[in-house]
């Protein structure tokens, strides 16, 4: 037989530009199948269970669960009898592996389906021809294929399906969302049995043969390097096996100079670190002061932005035309991820082959980083995609992974490093904080007809750092007529990124406050002012921002956490409801959250309403809720206390002390309801975020008459 | 030196200061036990003392002395500890996980001495262990599941 005709055509995902997910046939990939192989995601062997694979990093968002029961579904699968695998990362065979930007559901929620439904068509057709029967008749059930009294398990099919080419997507049939069992059921995480028996392994409990264990000393200065320090000392300590300067790279971001210390265990490395002396080269990032930035802020404002973001219509008449003026100033500080499994990677480099264990939310950004630095080629970095314990969008970053494996190479045999917390919180890559001064005018009717934003942010060279712009069509452009936004970049030398909702989370605590100021102004209802303010349903923005949006669906989630948080009940006295809109990653949310406010300053959340609507369906409900009460909590826990300074360059705040967390006696009950109108199913990891902190402060506003303008909220200033 | 874990004698080659957590966690490879703050803050390195929960990052493994060790691979040894994991693989308490073991071996120690908790009993076992990804509504459900079950 020539062997060309042996091939078949095998599906395999292929990453388009822009971040979509298409199917793709490869004949190549399915010489590589192994036996009962059917595509990419789904294998069948004669006996034993179904293996589904899990491609996506696991944070703690569940995909691992949510996706593989998508491919289940469609496949017709029994849930209760699949084996779920973690795959390697490797976007040729996968496509998006990344756990950020809550993109996986819109990106890959439909292709999966259609990996499940592949698949069964495949089986159908291999039983079809076993039996003698047309595909039409069959039907299937829990991993079964069917015919009038027969049945039979798909093992029983596999091979001759695994030899048959994969069907073209375009005629691939999928189920009638009506007749889904398992979408849409509440399924527990796929690793909850391991996890409670301290069996799951997490990329901080990688082992490999021969490994040791790394600290990696760097200066809480970014961009300080070594030069000198006593490592004859430090190598002379006990369980110390070796310690050296990295001398690092010159790039912006690149690899960091600092000393590693390899010892048998991570006490002993840690233990020899404390006896640590280095002396470091200035950097130019010394200049940097919390105070000192403050003091540029207050100086940019009343003068011109540096930079025009967007403009429509004309701002200075329409603020002349107004009845009334409204000016507020917002700010928001540096906040850092604090993930609770901290900053790990463990590598082995073997000539010009690399092995990483990574817990990393985006692993090819790593893997072109490590590869070049080692000058390797890609394809010789193997890379495990280790459970994270949680993310955030600290992981979405691989220093680690880059500093783990220059540590490996330069030490000649594998390590496996860790960061304390405190290396955690100082060399974060932080969300940047911010100042909005911002204008309003309104007209007789008390109608938002004007709005002019100065929004002063953090970066280099007159550009915005990491994760500290802001996009010309963010809300509320387009929905403001006269609108004007403008920015004025400070300098900043240190590392920022993106936190979960990154820029929403602190765009929704200012345009959601500073509108709640505007109802109050014009003597209107909070809830009322932003049906009115969102107007009439329709599309706003466009894709290059953080748009479009339909403030039609906006306004049924509004109404529906209005309605279900009783809004506009009478309440006690220092009491208050407050409530709060957002969009962001596709999703739209608004909460209300009922507050009081004793005479001391402490504030209570009796308790939150969240309305939400990522789209026509919520694929696993456990999961979802998870996620949102977990954003909600987070962003709770971030507005109450989290906030990062700087002294001298570097990062004042150490551990758990400095960044105080919410603990199980601080939590409210939180009261969810999801909208499911008929539009694509996005994602959960981020839009329940931005809408907590402002629903806050409206409360507190509401409860006390005291508007709190800035994060973390300061609390003293609602002592009665 | 001699230790007790999960109901087995170990002979652990450790330095005297050495925290417990990193005795297990390097020396004798029981991962489960997780790292998280290295300063008390946090409790994902919680262990059991003779069925108290302490900080293994702050007890040296010199302090144990006889004293039997349960970490979160002999939690299911316990009745109490059978039935929570039930409760949080049902509810599906985990997100990330990372810090599980460290809320199940307190509210292990909670339940073996307090079987019908209240809120407040609640509150005051488990206010030691942070979750970041905030599944504290669910590890209270769970609790409550379990004393019922």
């Amino acid at each position: 037989m020539n062997i060309q005709l042996s091939r078949r055509n095998f599906l395999f995902a292929s990453a388009a530009l822009g971040g979509g997910l298409y199917l793709g046939l490869s004949p190549e990939r399915a010489d590589a199948a192994e036996p009962g192989q059917l595509n990419a995601w789904v294998v069948i062997p004669a006996t034993g269970r179904i293996r589904i694979m899990a491609s996506n990093p696991e944070v703690g968002q569940g995909i691992r669960t949510s996706l593989p029961m998508v491919i289940a579904e469609e496949l017709d699968a029994d849930w209760a009898a699949v084996e779920i695998v973690p795959t390697l990362a490797d976007a040729r065979i996968y496509g998006r592996q990344v756990a950020g930007g809550s993109q996986a559901m819109p990106t890959q929620y439909e292709p999966m389906r259609r990996v499940g439904a592949a698949a069964r068509g495949m089986i159908l057709q291999a039983a079809a021809s076993a039996w003698n029967v047309p595909v039409a008749e069959l039907n299937t059930d829990k991993g079964h294929v069917v015919h009038g009294t027969k049945r039979a398990p798909y093992g029983q099919f596999a091979a001759a399906a695994a030899a048959l080419p994969a069907p073209d997507m375009a005629g691939v049939a999928v189920k009638d969302p009506k007749s889904f069992r398992l979408i849409g059921s509440f399924q527990p995480g796929v690793n909850n049995r391991a996890i409670v028996a301290g069996k799951q392994d997490y990329g901080i409990d990688a082992v490999v043969p021969g490994m040791i264990h790394a600290a990696f000393h760097k200066s809480g200065v970014q961009g300080a390097k070594v030069k000198s320090a006593n490592v004859a000392a430090i190598k002379a300590m006990g369980g110390v096996k070796d310690a050296f300067i990295v001398a690092g790279t010159d790039e912006y971001e690149g690899l960091a100079s600092g000393v590693a210390i390899l010892a048998d265990t991570t006490w002993h490395a840690e233990r020899a670190r404390a006896a640590l002396k280095v002396e470091w080269s200035d950097s130019p990032a010394a200049f940097q002061s919390t105070a000192a930035w403050a003091k540029m802020a207050a100086d940019a404002k009343g003068k011109p932005p540096a930079m025009p973001i967007h403009a429509s219509g004309d701002v200075s008449a329409a603020m002349a035309r107004a009845t009334k003026r409204v000016a507020a100033d917002y700010a928001y500080p540096f906040i850092p991820h604090v993930p609770m499994e901290p900053i790990n990677c463990t590598a082995r480099v073997d000539g010009d082959k690399v092995e990483i264990w990574a817990p990393t939310q985006n692993p090819e950004p790593g893997r072109a980083a490590v590869a070049k630095l080692l000058g390797v080629p890609p394809e010789n970095v193997t890379i495990h995609m280790m459970r994270v314990g949680g993310g955030f969008g600290r992981r979405l970053q691989n220093d680690y992974m880059v500093e783990a494996v220059a540590i490996a190479k330069q030490a000649g045999r594998p390590v496996k490093l860790t960061w304390t917390r405190e290396d955690d919180i100082t060399q974060d890559y932080l969300r940047p904080g911010g100042w909005h001064y911002l204008e309003a005018g309104l007209d007789a009717q008390g109608r938002c007809i004007a709005w002019d934003n100065h929004f002063i942010s953090f970066g280099q060279g007159g550009k915005f750092a990491r994760a500290a712009g802001i996009g010309p069509t963010d809300f509320p452009a387009g929905i403001v007529e006269d609108f004007r936004l403008g920015a004025t970049v400070l300098p900043l030398i240190h590392t920022t990124g993106f936190l979960r909702a990154p820029a929403n989370n602190a765009f929704g605590f200012v345009t959601q406050g500073f509108i709640d100021e505007l109802a109050h102004a014009a003597g209107a209802d909070p809830v009322q002012f932003r049906r009115d303010f969102l107007g009439a349903p329709r599309i706003i923005g466009d894709p290059k921002s953080r748009g479009p949006y339909n403030t039609g669906r906006m306004r049924a989630v509004l109404d529906k956490a209005a309605a279900m948080a009783g809004w506009g009940r009478k309440l006690p006295r220092r009491t208050g409801l407050g409530v709060a809109f957002h969009f962001s990653h596709l999703g739209y949310f608004a909460n209300v959250i009922e507050a009081s406010v004793a005479t001391d300053g402490t504030v209570k959340v009796h308790k939150v309403w969240v309305a939400g609507d990522i789209g026509r369906q919520i694929v696993n409900p456990a999961g979802a809720m998870n996620q949102v009460q977990g954003s909600i909590l987070d962003a709770l826990g971030a507005c109450m206390g989290h906030e990062i300074t700087f002294a001298d360059g570097a990062i004042e705040q150490r551990n758990f002390g400095d960044v105080p967390m919410l603990r199980n006696e601080q939590i409210p009950p939180i009261e969810v309801a999801f909208l499911t109108p008929d539009y694509p199913v996005t994602g959960l990891g981020e839009p329940a975020y931005p809408a907590v902190a402002p629903a806050l402060a409206n409360a507190i506003f509401a409860a006390t008459g005291v508007r709190l303008r800035k994060l973390p909220l300061d609390l003293a200033q609602l002592k009665a | 030196m001699k230790l007790n874990i999960n109901g087995k004698p170990v002979e652990v080659t450790a330095d005297p200061d050495m925290p417990l957590l990193w005795a297990l966690r390097d020396v004798l490879g029981l991962t489960g036990t997780k790292f998280g703050c290295g300063a008390g803050f946090c409790g994902a390195c919680t262990v059991q003392l003779d069925g108290e929960p302490v900080r293994g990052c702050q007890t040296p493994v010199s302090a144990v002395g006889t004293a039997k060790i349960t970490t979160i691979e002999g939690l299911s040894a316990s009745a109490w500890g059978r039935k929570l994991q039930d409760a949080w693989v049902a509810l599906d308490v985990p997100q990330c996980g990372y810090c599980q073991a460290g809320q199940l071996l307190a509210a292990e120690a909670l339940l073996r001495t307090t079987p019908k908790p209240t809120d407040a009993d609640i509150d005051a076992a488990m206010s030691g262990n942070i979750c970041r990804c905030a599944t504290y509504t669910r590890i209270r459900a769970a609790i409550k599941q379990a004393a019922a079950a």
